[in-house]
C-alpha cells in the first residue's frame, strides 16, 4: 500500500509511531498526481513546492513530538476557498488572477490542525453545475471511468480523493455539490447543518444556502475533518454559536433500536435500477444491525427542484454583482464608458452556465415577477422544511439514494440545462432545509460506477450521520476497490 | 343558465389558449435583453433566441409551484433562524489599502480606476 493510499487516521498512527514523515506522505502524493493528473485533471492549481515546505516544517514539529490532528497530511481545497497570496479562481474566467489578501477560516482551520494543501481543486465555474463540465479550466474526469463526469460541482475534490492524489479535501454543497460527486465518485461526503462550519472566506452562490464540507476516504476520517471545520466563527453572521461534540465518539456506537426513515417520494420512476438495488440492499443491511427501517412521507418533494432553482440563482445574481471588472478579476478593455466596460467584463468573464443562472435570477426578483416566483419559492421552501421536521419526529435519521443515475457521460446533459438540474433531484432538499447530509459508497454497478448511499439527519445532528454511516460501513463489505487508473 | 354556461366554456376556452400561449414563450426576447441590461449583461442575437428558449423551458417548468397551496405560509429566508447578529463596536486591523488594490485591474494611487462616467 502506498501512502497516499491511506486515510487521516491510518496516517497519523505512522506518523506517531515514527514509521513515516509528512514529506515521505506528501512526495508519494505528488508522484500520484504526476502519474494521474493528466488522465482525472482534479487540480486547477497545484501548490507543490508550498506543500513541500509545509511538510519539512511538519516534520520539525513531530520530531519535537507536537503532533496535531492533521499534522503534515495533505490536504487538497475546492477552489472557490480564499487562499492568501494564492489564486483561487472559483473556475471563471473573471476570477482567473484573483490572489486572496486573506484567509478562508476553515483553511485558517485546517491549517492550524497542521495540514499541508496540495493544491486548489476543480470544480464547475462559481459551483454551478452537476458535472464540472463547465470549469473554465477545462473537465474533471471520473477516475472509475474517464469518459464519464465526476459530478459537481466540487467535482475535483471528490476525484483527488478517490484516486489518492489527497487524502482528503475540501468542497461546498449548495444543492448538493459535495454529495453528488461523492456518490458519483464513491467516496466519503459530509454537508454539514447550514451555520455549522463559517462561510467566511468561501466565494457565496447562493448564501442561504452554501456550506462547506469535508470529502473523506472512510467515516473515520469525516468525523476528524468534522471536528476541524466546525464551529462558531463572530467573522460569518450566520454561523451558528452552538456546541460542536468531538464527533468521533460516534463511530463505534451502533445503531441499535434505531428508526430509519425511508422517504417514499425518494423512490420514482427514471431512478436506475441498479442504484435502487443498491440502495435496497443498504436497507437490509441497516435493518440486520437491529435498526428498523420505517416508510416516511415528505410530501413536497416534488417542488424542490423548482423551489432551488429560483432561490439559488436570485441569490447568485446578487451575489454576483460584484464582479465588475473594477475591484478584482477579469476587465475588458473594449467599453468606451462604465456602463460598457460592466457589460463587457461580465458577458467575456462568465460562462454559459453563470450566465444562465444570473438571467433567471435576475427575472425572478425584477418588479412584476417577484411575487410569482421568489416569494411562492420562499413559501414552498418553508413547507419543504415542515415536512422534515416532521419526518424526524418519527425517526432518527432518513435513508435516500443520492442520485437517480450513476455517473453519467461526459457532454451527456450539457446541452440541456433542466436534464442536468434533475441530477440534484435527491439532494436538494437537504439545503433548502439547512439540515445536514452525509454519503457513503454502498455499492457499485455492473460497468464498475459507484452507488452511495445518503444519511440526512435534523439540524447540528451531524453526530447521528456519522454515527449510521459508521455502522454501516463496518458491516457493508464492500472491500476496498480502486479506480484502475 | 344557458347563456350562463355558454359564457363560462368561452372563459374556459380562452384560459386554455392564453394557457398555451404562455407556455410558448413565458418570457419574450425583449425581456430577455431588458433582463440582461439589468444584469449588466449583453449577447448576441443568437445567444438571446438561445436564452429565451431555455429560461422558457425553465420557466415552465417552475409553474408547478402554483399547484402547491401556500397560504397563510410565511416565507422562509433562512433554514436556522437567527437574530441580529451583533458584535462589540471596537477598531480593528483591517486590509491594508495596498492589499485591497492589488487585485484591480486598474488602479492609481489610492483609488480604483474605471472609464469615464460622465460625459
Amino acid at each position: 500500500m502506498e501512502l497516499n493510499q491511506l486515510t487521516i487516521h491510518e496516517l497519523q498512527e505512522k506518523i506517531k509511531a515514527g514509521e513515516t514523515t509528512s514529506t515521505e506522505i506528501v512526495q508519494a502524493v505528488f508522484r500520484r498526481i504526476d502519474a494521474v493528473e493528466k488522465d482525472v485533471h482534479a487540480y486547477i492549481l497545484l501548490t507543490r513546492e508550498m506543500a513541500l515546505e509545509g511538510a519539512a516544517r511538519a516534520d520539525e514539529e513531530i520530531k519535537k513530538g507536537n503532533i496535531k490532528t492533521l499534522t503534515g497530511i495533505p490536504i487538497a481545497l475546492k477552489d472557490l476557498l480564499c487562499t492568501k497570496g494564492v489564486t483561487t479562481t472559483c473556475a471563471s474566467h473573471i476570477l482567473h488572477n484573483y490572489v486572496p489578501p486573506y484567509d478562508a477560516t476553515v483553511v485558517e482551520k485546517l491549517r492550524d490542525a497542521g495540514a499541508v494543501f496540495t493544491g486548489k481543486t476543480n470544480m464547475d465555474e462559481f459551483a454551478m453545475g452537476s458535472s464540472t463540465e463547465t470549469s473554465y479550466f477545462g473537465i474533471t474526469k471520473n477516475p472509475w471511468d474517464l469518459e464519464r463526469i465526476p459530478g459537481g460541482s466540487s467535482g475535483g475534490s471528490a476525484a483527488a480523493v478517490v484516486a489518492d492524489e489527497c487524502i482528503a479535501a475540501i468542497g461546498s454543497d449548495t444543492g448538493g455539490s459535495i454529495r453528488q460527486p461523492a456518490a458519483l465518485c464513491g467516496v466519503v461526503g459530509m454537508k454539514p447543518t447550514y451555520g455549522r462550519v463559517s462561510r467566511y472566506g468561501l466565494v457565496a452562490f447562493a448564501s442561504s444556502l452554501d456550506q462547506i464540507g469535508p470529502f473523506t476516504k472512510d467515516v473515520e476520517d469525516c468525523a476528524i475533518m468534522m471536528n476541524i471545520l466546525a464551529g462558531y466563527d463572530p467573522r460569518e453572521s450566520t454561523s451558528v454559536p452552538a456546541d460542536v461534540p468531538d464527533y468521533r465518539q460516534f463511530l463505534s456506537r451502533g445503531i441499535g433500536g434505531w428508526k430509519v426513515g425511508i422517504p417514499k417520494e425518494y423512490f420514482i420512476e427514471g431512478i436506475d435500477a441498479e442504484v435502487k438495488d443498491a440502495i435496497q440492499q443498504t436497507i437490509k443491511v441497516i435493518e440486520g444491525m437491529g435498526a428498523k427501517c420505517i416508510e416516511v412521507s415528505l410530501p413536497h418533494t416534488e417542488y424542490c427542484l423548482a423551489v432551488y432553482y429560483i432561490i439559488a440563482p436570485a441569490e447568485a445574481s446578487s451575489n454576483l454583482a460584484r464582479y465588475d471588472g473594477v475591484k478584482y478579476g477579469f476587465r475588458s478593455l473594449d467599453g468606451r464608458d462604465l456602463m460598457e466596460m460592466y457589460k463587457k467584463s461580465r458577458s467575456a468573464g462568465f460562462g454559459a452556465e453563470v450566465k444562465r443562472r444570473i438571467m433567471l435570477g435576475t427575472y425572478v426578483l425584477s418588479s412584476g415577477y417577484y411575487d410569482a416566483y421568489y416569494k411562492k419559492a420562499s413559501q414552498v421552501r418553508a413547507l419543504i422544511k415542515q415536512d422534515f421536521d416532521e419526518a424526524f419526529k418519527q425517526c432518527d435519521v432518513l435513508l435516500t439514494p443520492t442520485t437517480p443515475t450513476p455517473a453519467f457521460k461526459i457532454g451527456e446533459k450539457t446541452d440541456d440545462p433542466l436534464q442536468m438540474y434533475l441530477s440534484d433531484i435527491f439532494t436538494i432538499s437537504t439545503n433548502l432545509a439547512g439540515i445536514p447530509g452525509m454519503v457513503v459508497p454502498c455499492g457499485f454497478t455492473r460497468a464498475g460506477l459507484p452507488v452511495g448511499v445518503q444519511f440526512l439527519a435534523g439540524h447540528f445532528e451531524e453526530g447521528k450521520l456519522i454515527q449510521i454511516a459508521a455502522a454501516y460501513e463496518k458491516n457493508a463489505n464492500l472491500g476496498k476497490r480502486r479506480p484502475k487508473l | 343558465m344557458r347563456l350562463a354556461a355558454e359564457a363560462s366554456y368561452v372563459v374556459r376556452i380562452w384560459i386554455f389558449l392564453e394557457n398555451i400561449r404562455r407556455k410558448v414563450l413565458k418570457i419574450q426576447k425583449d425581456e430577455v435583453t431588458h433582463v440582461a441590461h439589468l444584469a449588466r449583461l449583453e449577447f448576441t442575437e443568437a445567444e438571446t433566441e438561445k436564452f429565451t428558449a431555455q429560461l422558457n423551458n425553465i420557466l415552465i417548468y417552475m409553474d408547478m409551484l402554483n399547484r402547491a397551496d401556500t397560504t397563510g405560509v410565511e416565507p422562509m429566508t433562512h433554514a436556522i433562524a437567527q437574530k441580529n447578529a451583533f458584535r462589540e463596536d471596537l477598531v480593528k486591523e483591517s486590509l491594508s489599502r495596498e492589499a485591497t488594490l492589488a487585485n484591480a485591474p486598474d488602479a492609481r494611487g489610492d483609488f480604483f480606476r474605471v472609464p469615464k462616467v460622465i460625459e
